[in-house]
């Protein structure tokens, strides 16, 4: 299964991709509705510590530990893909205080969203690579 | 020869289980003894059960046709009542024998009923259990105007606050601690909490060992902590503390008998210290550990490290570790954040509706990551992986490899 | 304080409907025109320092943005034009020599755009290019003038030091300094990649880019910068630069401000010291001198490199190009006027030099009436644009191409011709490594291979139009060429017939 990386030395910290990710994952047809004049919820985040640059989203580890300490069971894992199912999702937020990348944050629902790898979205490639200006962002 | 693996209990710990031997060893039967008649359910639910956010069908930990996917026997409703180590069976309370060739022991933990001055004249409550939640449910329906009084102002009491608040005309919590949720909070932030509550209408009555008759309600709820059920493990014959005793393989000192979640106590590779962590991360956890080692597999675990995400009317409250050592705070927009460092360590944290990217100090905790040359200010700000993984960073965290195990 | 008469020449125009607040243009704004104002809880826009390189509304994720010409208008004059009064305003306010970059933009004709292919029809059937083998190869070098054979009747191959290139095309000169680092890794990695050449310019070659020299090209120009004999042997070809299509007649100046770190490393100068480069070789005041230069440069090479010398296409071009080709260099690399360069006098640029065709097309001709065509191979640069414009520059005798501001379009150059300031917002023209870093090569060598792989199938379906499977028949083939529009005078010199004739 592809997974994203980050090449931190081609990040220009546009932060592009956070609003891209926002848009693929508002439901919302169009990018201006999706995203204007409201709070955005990115799943992936552009780190910017001076000189030093990235991106980070979930990284669908081989040993979730978001999926181990999930309350609820709403969190699991197929096919190389760690999702959190909304539905049953209670926010607790265990995930939150368990991602060793910060990559689980609160949905606009009050649930806890990651990325998923877009593969509930259009389009096989994630939004966040398809959209990096600068390749900084690759999925393989 | 395919393996028998038995599983006494049926919750976390043995949904970890079950998951780490299926893992590894797709053949051996597993039977699983439960006591409570249910499918398995995370225990921290009821309260949202209870609430009305969740419903018995999202309740469950794990899909319907989970038994049937894992192969397992589920003994739904089956109490054990003897593990004979010698003949390597178990006995249930309907008299069937259930021989094993490799046990876990996942009993869990039992409310924790205090001396309580009148207790004897009033009907009470637990909170702990599915059963629990479906009496009270029901209990609460038929009163109305219900006056709630709620021993206990821990993690238990509150929620079980917070559930019920909606239904009930009056709800007081009464506690012998000074503060609420001393297991989790420092003063400061239990202040904020209790207030947050109040505003929210729960009343308390703290610094008070209770005494019944001086409170009028309707509800009775005794929310006074959990004790580990650790009486089949005793009888046995095995180390037993306050929690069975298990090492970093999640193995009891008896031979092919492992146990896992609230029922142990283990050696903490972070703190070192010999206790009990008794939270659903580390049940799964464990129980994943004894699973991948019952099933030939190795796998250990030692990383525990208190910690604990809950919210009450919309507030979250995350924490980690331990408090002790310099604090950093930061309060902005009505959030609350508190670090604790020693030694150019971080010990421990408590948030309160300022949590973004919390996990990445819970790595820092358990991993013991040396902070020293950063600004404990910046720390506590926006936290980055950027700012304090300086080293390794390309590697180790944005390439290939997962953090878990990893000094980094 | 005085009025200031300089005026924005480019308008932002931003669709509030559309403007999201993201701030991804602001962050990518070098010249800072964009900036979120906390108080209106908008992005405004200081269109002053807009040098409309398209950077923004390249990445603006909603389309909210473009730029348009500012609209004020000057009255009108046909004398006076208002780019005519503004560049007069600016010298007045600042005393200084205007300075511009990229090639001229004024309304010079184009003479490829007056010259039209031929195509086969029925006499002599055309080749298709998909089904049929089509030779786009070429060999840079001095050529035999007769046919040699052995004993045995094999021929016997006495050519010598040449280059082979894939297809007639090269990128031409650009500095490490004057361009990026990582615009040079991008051009490096596609010539290794597609077989041709890239040119250091005369800024050096960095350390990390030795691993490239079979396929790079060392210039030696009147500066000397970073030239040395690790630098002559890494190279497959050296050229020496006696002038630039651009700015002929000068030298040139790269700024303090550009020389960094490794910028000075690799040009053996001082941090922060301009570089200048003298207007001649101090040590070439002949042909003579120069043949000196060329078998100096072969001695210090053990001859196993071809040399190269490359001028500015003026008004004597055949003359020097026959000189050039007595001289005992291999390649001929003409730049015509229309040329690009980092920076150049705006006025040096824009009224110095001629058009790169018609040097060609004189010079050709002249070597051919002297005989010595076959001494030298020609390579002419200086605004190729696409794959048409190679087609005609072989039929009117080049040998190859050498292209730089369409290998700079492909790594994502708009032609804002601000490369002088230095805050090139596409990574290309800057030392800045917040800039720098916004060309990836990867990316980048990727473009160049698409460019020059797609012309390479044009220039094929080109040639197979017209009969030809070879490049090499089609070198010099004037009779595939037809002028349209164009005065007797004119066809004379590009030595073709006007169309219909």
């Amino acid at each position: 299964m592809k997974k994203i990386y980050v090449q931190e030395e081609w990040c220009l910290k546009c932060r592009l991709c956070e609003y891209v990710c926002a848009y693929a994952n508002s439901g919302c047809e169009n990018i201006v509705f999706a995203l204007k004049n409201r709070p955005i919820s990115p799943r992936i985040t552009v780190e910017d510590d001076g000189k030093i640059c990235f991106a980070v989203s979930c990284r669908h580890c081989d040993d979730p530990s978001c999926l181990k300490g999930c309350i609820s069971g709403a969190i699991s894992k197929a096919d190389g893909v760690v999702r959190i199912d909304k539905n049953k999702c209670v926010g607790c937020l265990t995930c939150v205080l368990s991602c060793p990348y910060g990559a689980i944050s609160v949905g606009p629902e009050g649930t806890a969203t990651k990325c998923e790898l877009c593969i509930g979205n259009a389009g096989g490639t994630p939004m966040c690579v398809r959209f990096c200006p600068n390749r900084a962002i690759i999925c393989e | 020869m395919s393996m028998k693996y038995v599983i006494i209990g049926n919750s976390i710990a043995s949904t970890g289980c079950i998951e780490g031997i299926r893992a590894t060893d797709k053949d051996g039967s597993i039977t699983v003894i439960g006591a409570e008649p249910h499918h398995v359910y995370g225990r921290p639910l009821i309260s949202y059960l209870l609430e009305g956010k969740t419903d018995l069908e999202r309740i469950k930990y794990r899909p319907d046709d989970f038994y049937e996917v894992n192969k397992c026997e589920f003994l739904s409703g089956v109490r054990a009542v003897k593990i004979d180590l010698k003949d390597k069976v178990v006995e249930t309370e309907n008299g069937g024998t259930i021989p094993y060739d490799k046990l876990l022991i996942a009993t869990g933990s039992r409310p924790f009923v205090p001396r309580i001055t009148g207790l004897e004249k009033y009907e009470y409550h637990t909170f702990m259990t599915l059963d629990d939640a479906l009496r009270l449910d029901k209990k609460i329906r038929e009163t109305a105007n219900a006056k709630v009084l709620i021993i206990g102002a821990g993690l238990i009491g509150l929620k079980c606050a917070e559930a019920l608040r909606k239904y009930a005309s009056k709800i007081t919590v009464v506690d012998m601690a000074d503060r609420v949720l001393p297991s989790i909070l420092d003063a400061e932030g239990a202040e904020i909490i209790k207030k947050h509550l109040e505003a929210n209408g729960v009343d308390f009555v703290l610094s008070t060992a209770a005494n019944l008759d001086d409170f009028k309600f309707d509800i009775l709820c005794v929310c006074a902590g959990v004790i580990p059920e650790t009486g089949l493990a005793k009888a046995a014959g095995l180390e037993v503390g306050r929690g069975i005793f298990i090492d970093d393989r999640a193995a009891t000192t008896a031979i092919d008998v492992y146990a896992a979640g609230d029922c142990t106590e283990s050696v903490s590779g972070v703190t070192g210290a010999r206790g009990a962590t008794p939270i659903l991360p580390n049940a799964y956890i464990q129980g994943e550990t004894a699973g991948i080692n019952m099933a030939g597999g190795r796998a250990v675990c030692d990383k525990y490290i208190p910690m604990n995400a809950i919210g009450f009317f919309g507030k979250h409250i995350l924490t980690a570790g331990v408090y002790d050592g310099e604090t950093v705070t930061v309060k902005r927009d009505g959030g609350f954040k508190k670090l604790f460092i020693k030694d150019g360590l971080l010990k421990g944290y408590i948030f309160i509706d300022d949590f973004k990217r919390a996990g990445i100090y819970t790595a820092l905790i358990r991993d013991k990551t040396d902070l020293s040359g950063i600004d404990s200010d910046a720390l506590a700000d926006d936290i980055s992986l950027a700012r304090v993984y300086k080293k390794n960073r390309r590697d180790e965290i944005l390439k290939k490899t997962d953090l878990r195990g990893q000094g980094v | 304080m005085p009025i200031n008469y300089e005026d924005n020449i480019y308008e932002v125009i931003r669709n509030r409907e559309r403007c999201i607040n993201c701030r991804v243009c602001e962050r990518q704004c070098a010249n800072l025109v964009h900036k979120y104002s906390a108080e209106t809880g908008e992005m405004v826009s200081d269109s002053m320092t807009c040098v409309d390189c398209q950077r923004c509304v390249s990445l603006c994720p909603t389309k909210a943005l473009k730029i348009i010409k500012n609209i004020n208008t000057y009255r009108d004059n046909a004398n006076w034009s208002e780019s005519a009064i503004k560049s007069l305003y600016k010298q007045a306010e600042s005393g200084g020599v205007l300075l511009s970059s990229m090639g001229t933009p004024e309304p010079y004709p184009v003479y490829w755009d007056k010259i039209l292919i031929n195509a086969s029809q029925v006499t002599n059937p055309s080749i298709d290019p998909l089904r049929e083998p089509m030779e786009t190869r070429v060999s840079l070098s001095r050529r035999p003038q007769n046919v040699e054979r052995d004993g045995e009747g094999n021929i016997v191959n006495t050519i010598k030091n040449a280059l082979t290139l894939s297809v007639p095309i090269m990128f031409s000169a650009m500095s490490y300094g004057s361009i990026s680092y990582n615009a040079h890794k991008s051009l490096a990695i596609a010539a290794k990649k597609l077989g041709i050449f890239y040119n250091t310019g005369e800024g050096g070659l960095h350390r990390d880019f030795y691993e490239y020299g079979a396929n790079t090209i060392v210039q030696v120009a009147s500066g000397r910068f970073g030239v040395y004999k690790d630098y002559l042997d890494a190279g497959a070809a050296v050229e020496i630069k006696m002038g630039q299509g651009a700015k002929p007649g000068i030298g040139g100046h790269l700024p303090g401000e550009k020389i960094v770190d490794d910028v000075s490393k690799t040009r053996m100068i001082p941090k922060g010291t301009d570089a200048i480069s003298p207007a001649p070789h101090h040590d070439i005041y002949s042909i003579e001198d120069l043949r000196q230069l060329v078998f100096s440069l072969k001695e210090a090479t053990n001859y196993t490199k071809p040399v190269i010398v490359k001028i500015a296409a003026v008004h004597n071009i055949a003359a020097i190009a026959s000189g050039i080709a007595r001289s005992g260099a291999d390649i001929i690399a003409i730049d015509g006027f229309r040329g690009g360069t980092g920076a150049a006098p705006t006025r040096i640029r824009d009224n110095v030099g001629i058009p790169v065709e018609l040097a060609l097309a004189c010079v050709d001709t002249r070597l051919r009436e002297e005989g010595i065509r076959n001494d030298i191979a020609l390579v002419v640069g200086g605004s190729i644009r696409n794959s048409a414009d190679i087609v005609k520059a072989v039929a009117l005798g080049a040998d190859a191409v050498y292209i730089a501001t369409g290998a700079l379009l492909a790594l994502g150059c708009h032609l804002c011709r601000s490369c002088h300031l230095g805050k090139c917002n596409w990574g290309i023209a800057t030392q800045n490594p917040e800039l720098v870093k916004r060309l990836n090569p990867e990316t980048g060598s990727v473009r160049l291979i698409n460019l020059v792989t797609a012309w390479k199938h044009e220039i094929e379906e080109m040639m197979g139009g017209m009969g030809i499977n070879s490049i090499e028949a089609l070198r010099g083939n004037r009779l595939m060429l037809r002028g349209i529009g164009l005065t007797n005078k004119e066809l004379e010199i590009l030595g073709i017939y006007h169309a219909g004739e």
